[in-house]
């Protein structure tokens, strides 16, 4: 398995998850598990993809999501597990 | 698994507090391609240095996309080349040559330093030695990345004070070979005491031959992200507040800690070691002087100033070694002036002088850094300035070390420009009694009694 934490953070609108779930389905990454909120207004949302059966390269798909959140007009990024697990656990 | 607010946390690090990897520097041992030919020499620094470092730049830019952690500067760093063109050099301008393949080199792989234009002095000079040190003048005006540093000192050997008194020449000779830039070459010429083999920071960056052919030395910065944390810790007492700093340096080396292996990995180089270096620049957020403003002190400078940056520094090295195998270079916390606002404000409010700031090098990771000058100091005091420093290092068993401008043209009160992350700084007063009948002596100063511990 190799983990990713993909972020998106910014105004809620109507259809972010979808249009990112579209985009990683695309790419064969799998989704392991979801987390989001809502606080006043503002969409956070937290996935963990695993990306090995990924049909591009992780710079590539990271680079991919960060244009498509910015078409969506959200921050998306898309993060190896590895430098938070490395910095929160011991 | 990991949750949400512990991903938040360490992207806040990483967007509003400036954590970063401050640099990749790739060490490359040069002892390979001594030859007593200069133009074969200089074929072959070239060829090793750009078949080995490659693909370091490439690979520090995968490392920042892939983990969303920006890699400021891939560097390198080579065997001093006092030692590398002993053989080949016979004057100062040949070793000019080889700083001129170095930038040659550096631009061909496109990294933005290369440190090692040194020598290792601290007991004695050899002819090559003198021939290097009287050539960082010329190397540093007609280049743009090599950085140049001379270890002058050592607790083991005491202080050359012959050495000393001719980086005084030196570092006015470079203020003036590069007068047209304010003075910039000096701020690429470090004078070290006890200078260590692994740091990866410029200017003060060389590969030791203790050292491996080739190795990863990572230096990982963020005083941002402490200054953050202690916000927490407002009124609190010193255990509360130091624990707070151990946490977050050891949070920031972990990093370093994985981009280093990463790197290491990725490039099939050795993994050397990982410095934690809470490094200022100019940026706002990105200070070490907003640190200790926020442990209580008006602006560094103010009485208190040196005990506050000692824990600081202890607690950096502490929380640093808990979090890899491998610490190393000089891991602390750099003051320099011109690259932290909070310490250029101390200087123009009033508060922070050379005199206090060298108390300050006595607990902190280096030593007296990117200080401006008038341009007509002697010669001379530059030398006391620098033995000074030195003997601090030498008799605290740690590094310390000198990088002054004596801007010439310039004078107390005016603001010299360096640009990017040299920033920019007020020049400075210095002490005007003279000491050169002290510096012109001539001889080493020898080691200290708690040197002798065989």
């Amino acid at each position: 398995m190799n983990k990713a934490i993909i972020t998106v953070v910014g105004q809620d609108q109507v259809g972010i998850i979808a249009k990112v779930c579209t985009y990683l389905a695309d790419n064969k990454v799998n989704i392991l598990d979801i987390s989001q909120t809502i606080v006043s207004g503002y969409f956070n949302m937290m996935m963990i993809v695993d990306t090995n059966g990924a049909s591009k390269e992780f710079g590539v798909v990271s680079g991919e999501l960060e244009a498509l959140g910015e078409t969506i007009g959200v921050v998306i990024k898309a993060q190896r597990e590895d430098i938070f697990d490395m910095m929160h656990r011991i | 698994m990991i949750n949400f607010t512990e991903v938040m946390e360490t992207n806040a690090m990483i967007e509003k507090e400036n954590l970063d990897v401050r640099t990749i520097t790739l060490g490359i041992s040069l002892l390979d391609c001594m030859d007593s030919e200069l133009s074969e020499l200089n074929r072959k620094i070239y060829d090793k240095i750009t078949k080995t470092a490659k693909g370091l730049v490439e690979t520090g830019m995968q490392i920042e996309k892939e983990f969303g952690i920006p890699v400021v500067n891939k560097r390198i760093s080579v065997t001093p080349i006092a030692l590398v063109g002993g053989a080949a050099c016979k004057s100062e301008g040949d070793f000019v040559e080889i700083a001129k393949t170095l930038d040659a080199a550096a631009k061909a792989v496109g990294v933005n330093f290369i440190g090692g234009y040194s020598a290792l002095v601290s007991k004695g000079m050899t002819a090559a030695d003198r021939f290097l040190m009287e050539s960082v003048p010329q190397a540093l005006a007609t280049t743009e990345r090599v950085c140049s540093s001379v270890n002058v000192g050592s607790t083991k050997t005491g202080i050359n004070m012959d050495a000393v008194r001719l980086m005084g020449e030196i570092v006015k000779k470079t203020a003036e070979h590069t007068k047209e830039q304010d003075s910039l070459g000096c701020a690429k010429l470090v004078i070290f005491c006890n200078a260590p083999d692994d740091n990866p920071f410029m200017a003060g960056a060389f590969h030791g031959v203790t050292e491996a052919d080739a190795v990863i030395n990572v230096g990982v910065s963020g005083p941002g992200v402490v200054k953050k944390a202690l916000e927490s810790a407002r009124g609190k007492d010193f255990e509360t507040l130091c624990e707070t700093i151990k946490k977050t340096a050891f949070k920031i080396t972990r990093v370093g800690q994985l981009v280093a292996k990463e790197a290491s990995k990725r490039l099939g180089i050795p993994f050397g070691i990982v410095d934690l270096s809470l490094a200022p620049t100019p940026a706002i957020g990105d200070s070490v002087a907003e640190i200790l403003q926020e442990m209580g002190l008006a602006y560094p400078g103010a009485p208190g100033t040196t005990a506050a940056l000692a824990l600081l520094n202890d607690q950096v090295k502490k929380g640093g070694v808990m979090a890899s195998s491998y610490v190393g270079g000089l891991s602390g916390a750099f003051i320099p002036v011109s690259e932290d606002q909070g310490m250029i404000d101390a200087v123009q409010a009033g508060c922070l002088t050379l005199e206090k700031l060298e108390a300050m090098t006595c607990v902190c990771s280096v030593g007296l850094d990117m200080i401006a000058i008038p341009g007509d100091v002697a010669d001379t005091t530059i030398s006391g300035i620098i033995a000074d420093e030195m003997a601090i290092g030498m008799i605290n068993q740690k590094t310390t070390a000198v990088r002054v401008i004596p801007v010439i043209g310039k004078g107390v009160g005016d603001i010299v420009e360096f640009g990017g992350l040299l920033g920019y700084a007020p020049v400075m007063p210095v002490n005007s009694f003279s000491c050169e009948a002290f510096i012109r002596r001539g001889g080493r100063i020898p080691a200290p009694i708690h040197s002798f511990k065989n």
